[in-house]
């Protein structure tokens, strides 16, 4: 296998800009054939939330996050990954998560991409709890058991 | 020796403190036998950890299961199933 690339991976209570995380991860580069990025955004539920609130455990948050990134460059042939968590509060409309991979063809760049979202959302310590508009205590959300099936697909015999 | 625990989410709320240091008694040996003890410890912490089945734990920041051996574990953390992404 050729050089192992370092993925850029940040976790951040500030906002950040889509196309200046691909253009950082493209710029000058002529290798790169595919970059697939993936979004996160705040929900308002139908105007039932004025925002989320996300609590994460510093100091893990970005180590596991690492080992997730470490896990798909092991699997796909990435060029490029880039990796951002926000957390504290964000209001509906709002980024939380982003996910960059790039690679010299689609199917590496989608899957990764897939791959690292579905294990975010199972494994990085993050929690969101609600904040609701009409002033009541909002609740902390509930892990879907779908997010866990999704992760679920990934695994290979002997992980 | 003492050990940090860490609690987040709703495992933080139920209990009312963010971390504290506690010397963990003998026999104390798994992550299991440490939930078993600390719901002994009071109403806040019963409270907590009435379903000790959906509590996620971290030893040293990586995830562990309940049999994992608690030996040698400067901080553990206690929380709910993730909710981020």
């Amino acid at each position: 296998m050729a050089s192992t690339i370092v993925p850029a991976i940040r976790v951040q209570r500030e906002d950040f800009d889509v196309a200046a995380e691909i253009a950082a991860l493209t710029k000058g580069r002529a290798d790169i054939g595919a970059v697939v990025t993936f979004s996160g955004l705040c929900r308002d539920e139908q105007g039932a939330l004025t925002a989320l609130e996300l609590e994460h455990y510093p100091g893990m948050a970005e180590a596991e996050i690492g080992r997730i990134a470490a896990e798909a460059i092991e699997r796909w042939p990435l060029q490029g990954l880039t990796v951002i968590h926000r957390h504290g509060k964000i209001a509906p409309g709002e980024n939380i998560v982003l996910v960059v991979a790039a690679s010299a063809h689609r199917q590496a760049a989608f899957e990764a991409a897939d791959f690292l979202m579905d294990y975010l959302k199972s494994r990085a310590p993050f929690w969101k709890k609600e904040h609701r508009a009409d002033g009541s205590e909002g609740g902390w959300v509930e892990a879907k058991e779908a997010d866990d099936k999704a992760a679920d697909r990934w695994k290979t015999p002997g992980r | 020796m003492s050990t940090k625990l860490i609690y987040f989410a709703w495992v933080r709320e139920r209990i009312g403190k963010p971390e504290e240091d506690v010397e963990l008694p003998a026999g104390i040996e798994t992550v299991a036998d440490l939930l078993r003890w600390l719901k002994s410890r009071g109403e806040e912490y019963e409270n907590a950890l009435q379903y000790p089945d959906v509590i996620r734990v971290a030893i040293n920041q990586e995830h562990v299961g309940h049999r994992e051996k608690i030996a040698g574990a400067r901080e553990i953390a206690l929380f709910p199933p993730m909710t981020g992404g």
